[in-house]
C-alpha cells in the first residue's frame, strides 16, 4: 500500500496553516547530507513560540539530525552538510554572521542520556551562565542556579548538596540537572532528544511537568519514540518518515484522527 | 487495514468484534421472538427472551471489562482508538436493544386475556420487519465496515418513523372505538414504541460506524423523531 506514489508525495501542506508571524522556528527546504547519504529531504516547517512540539517517527528517520539543525549541532559533524534555510524570530541562523556559540546558548539542548560534567551540582548549573558572562558578582550566579534548579523541579532535592558531584544523583535527577543547565543560560528554545529514554516512570512524569511548566515561557521541541509522551506534552505533532517529513498537525488530531497512511501505521504499530 | 506488529493487540480486537457480533445476532433474535411472542400470545416464548437478557447483559460487560483492559495494555491510537470506544458505544446500544425485547415480551402476558387484534398484529410485525432489518444490515455493515452503507441505513429510520406514527394513529382509533380496548393498546402502544426505538438504536450503531471508519461525526442532520407527539390533534 506504500507504493512508490506515496513515497514521492511531498510532505504536507499542514505548515502553511502557520503564518511567519506566529511561528518562532521557519524551516524552508531544509535537506541534509551526511557525506553522499541525503538523510533529510525538503523539510519546510514552522515551529509556534510557547508550545511544545514532539517529533516522532521510526528510528533513523532523521528525528535528531533535524533537531541538530535547529542549533548548528550538526556543524561539528565533519561529514555533515545542510542545505535549505532555518529562521528564528525571522533571522537565518545559517547565515555566516551568526555565531554558534550564541546561537546555542539562545537554542539549548537536552540529550538522550544525561550527560552531568563530572563537577559539583553547582557548578553544573553555573558553567553556562559563566562563560556566558551573565553574572557579575558571585550572588548573582547563585541567584541563577538556584532559579535553574528551581524551574527544572530539582532544588528541593538538592539545595543542601550543592557541592557534591552531579554524577551521584539518579538518572532522572542527573536529566532534571541537564534541564537546569540548559534553562540556566534563559535560552529562548530547549530542544530534547529522547530526554526520557532512560527515566523511570515517575522520573519520566517530573521531566513532562517540567515541559508543561516550561512551555509558558519557552519555545520546546522534543523527540519521542513514546507515542504517549508525545500525546501527553505536546501540541503540536510532526511526524518522520525515511528523511522526510510527512505530517505535522495538532496533536490532538493527530492521535485521534492522522491524515497520512504512514502516520496511521507507525502510531498504531502496524505494518507500515 | 494492515495488521500490528504485535499479533496479540489483533487477538484483542478480533475477540471485540466478534462479541459484538454475538451480542448482535442475541439482540436481534430476541427482538424477533418478543413480537412473535406478542402476536401469537406464546408465554413461554415470552420468558425465554426475558432470560436472554441476562445473557447480553452479561455481554456487554465483558466487552466493557475487555475494552478497558485493552486500552490500559495496548494504549490504543487512532482508528484502534475509535474501534475500541465505538465498540463500547455499540455494546451499549445493544444492550439497550436486548431491553426494549425484554420490555415487549414483559407486556405478552398483560395482554393475553384478550389478544391481539389481527390487524394490528399485522402492524406491529411489519415495524418489527423494517426495525429488525435496520439492526440485521447495520450488524452486517459493522462486520464488513462500508461507510457508504452505514450512510444509507441512517437515512432509512425515516421509514420506521413514519410506520410508527401510522400504527400509533390506529391504536388510538381503536381505543375511541371501545374504550374496553384501552389496556391492551396502551400496551401494543407501549410495544410499538420500543420497536421504533430498535430503529434509533440501528441509527446510533450505523454513526459510530461511520464515526470508527472516518474519524468524523456524520454529516447533516439525522432524519427527525417520529411525529406522534403532536398527533393529539390529528385524531379529533
Ligand atoms: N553522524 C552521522 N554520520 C553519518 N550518518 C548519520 C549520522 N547521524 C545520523 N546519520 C544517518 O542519518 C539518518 C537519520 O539519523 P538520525 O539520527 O537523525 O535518526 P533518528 O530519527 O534520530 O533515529 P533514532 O530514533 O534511532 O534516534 C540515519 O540513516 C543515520 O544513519
Ligand atoms: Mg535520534
Amino acid at each position: 500500500m506504500n507504493s512508490i506514489s506515496t513515497m514521492i508525495t511531498t510532505t504536507t501542506s499542514t505548515t502553511k496553516a502557520a503564518t511567519m508571524s506566529e511561528s518562532k522556528i521557519s524551516a524552508r527546504n531544509v535537506q541534509v547530507f551526511y557525506g553522499e547519504k541525503h538523510a533529510l529531504r525538503d523539510v519546510n516547517i514552522e515551529i509556534r513560540p510557547r508550545s511544545v512540539t514532539a517529533f516522532i517517527g521510526p528510528s533513523g528517520c532523521g528525528k535528531s539530525t533535524f533537531l541538530r539543525c535547529l542549533n548548528r549541532m550538526n556543524d561539528t559533524i565533519a561529514s555533515c552538510r545542510v542545505e535549505g534555510s532555518i529562521g528564528i524570530d525571522g533571522e537565518n541562523i545559517y547565515d555566516p554572521k551568526v555565531d554558534p556559540v550564541q546561537l546555542r546558548a539562545k537554542v539549548g539542548m537536552v540529550f538522550q542520556k544525561p550527560n552531568p560534567f563530572p563537577k559539583s551540582i553547582y557548578e553544573n548549573v553555573a558553567y553556562g551562565p559563566r562563560i556566558h558572562g551573565l553574572a557579575r558578582k558571585k550572588s548573582d550566579l547563585d541567584d541563577i542556579v538556584a532559579s535553574a534548579l528551581q524551574k527544572a523541579g530539582l532544588w528541593n532535592e538538592v539545595k543542601d548538596r550543592l557541592q557534591e558531584s552531579g554524577t551521584g544523583l539518579s538518572g532522572g535527577q542527573q536529566q532534571r540537572l541537564c534541564i537546569a543547565r540548559a534553562v540556566a543560560v534563559s535560552p529562548e528554545i530547549i530542544l530534547m532528544d529522547e530526554p526520557c529514554s532512560a527515566l523511570d516512570p515517575i522520573a519520566t512524569a517530573k521531566v513532562e511537568e517540567l515541559i508543561h511548566e516550561l512551555r509558558s515561557n519557552y519555545t520546546i521541541v522534543i523527540v519521542t519514540h513514546s507515542m504517549q509522551q508525545a500525546a501527553r506534552v505536546s501540541q503540536r505533532t510532526a511526524m518522520f518518515h525515511l528523511g522526510l517529513l510527512v505530517e505535522e498537525n495538532d496533536t490532538d488530531k493527530m492521535f485521534t484522527n492522522p491524515d497520512d497512511q504512514r502516520t496511521q501505521d507507525y502510531i498504531m504499530g502496524r505494518f507500515g | 487495514m494492515t495488521s500490528h506488529i504485535f499479533s496479540a493487540y489483533d487477538e484483542d480486537l478480533k475477540y471485540l468484534n466478534r462479541r459484538i457480533s454475538e451480542m448482535g445476532g442475541l439482540a436481534e433474535q430476541m427482538c424477533g421472538d418478543a413480537v412473535r411472542a406478542l402476536v401469537n400470545s406464546d408465554a413461554a416464548l415470552a420468558q425465554k427472551v426475558i432470560s436472554d437478557d441476562v445473557i447480553l447483559d452479561h455481554a456487554e460487560r465483558e466487552i466493557q471489562e475487555k475494552a478497558i483492559v485493552t486500552i490500559a495494555r495496548r494504549q490504543p491510537m487512532a482508528s484502534d482508538l475509535r474501534e475500541i470506544i465505538g465498540t463500547l458505544r455499540i455494546a451499549g446500544d445493544l444492550e439497550r436493544v436486548g431491553d426494549l425485547g425484554k420490555n415487549t415480551a414483559k407486556r405478552v402476558i398483560a395482554v393475553q386475556g384478550t389478544g391481539v387484534p389481527r390487524k394490528l398484529a399485522r402492524g406491529i410485525e411489519h415495524l418489527s420487519e423494517l426495525a429488525l432489518i435496520q439492526l440485521k444490515e447495520v450488524l452486517d455493515v459493522f462486520a464488513n465496515r462500508s461507510v457508504a452503507k452505514a450512510e444509507a441505513i441512517r437515512q432509512r429510520d425515516e421509514e420506521i418513523d413514519a410506520m410508527y406514527t401510522s400504527l400509533f394513529r390506529e391504536l388510538l382509533t381503536y381505543m375511541m372505538e371501545d374504550p374496553r380496548n384501552i389496556t391492551t393498546c396502551t400496551h401494543l402502544l407501549f410495544c410499538a414504541k420500543n420497536i421504533e426505538r430498535i430503529g434509533d438504536h440501528a441509527t446510533n450503531i450505523a454513526e459510530t460506524i461511520y464515526y470508527i471508519a472516518t474519524g468524523a461525526q456524520p454529516e447533516g442532520e439525522r432524519p427527525k423523531d417520529d411525529s406522534s407527539n403532536t398527533l393529539g390533534a390529528v385524531a379529533e
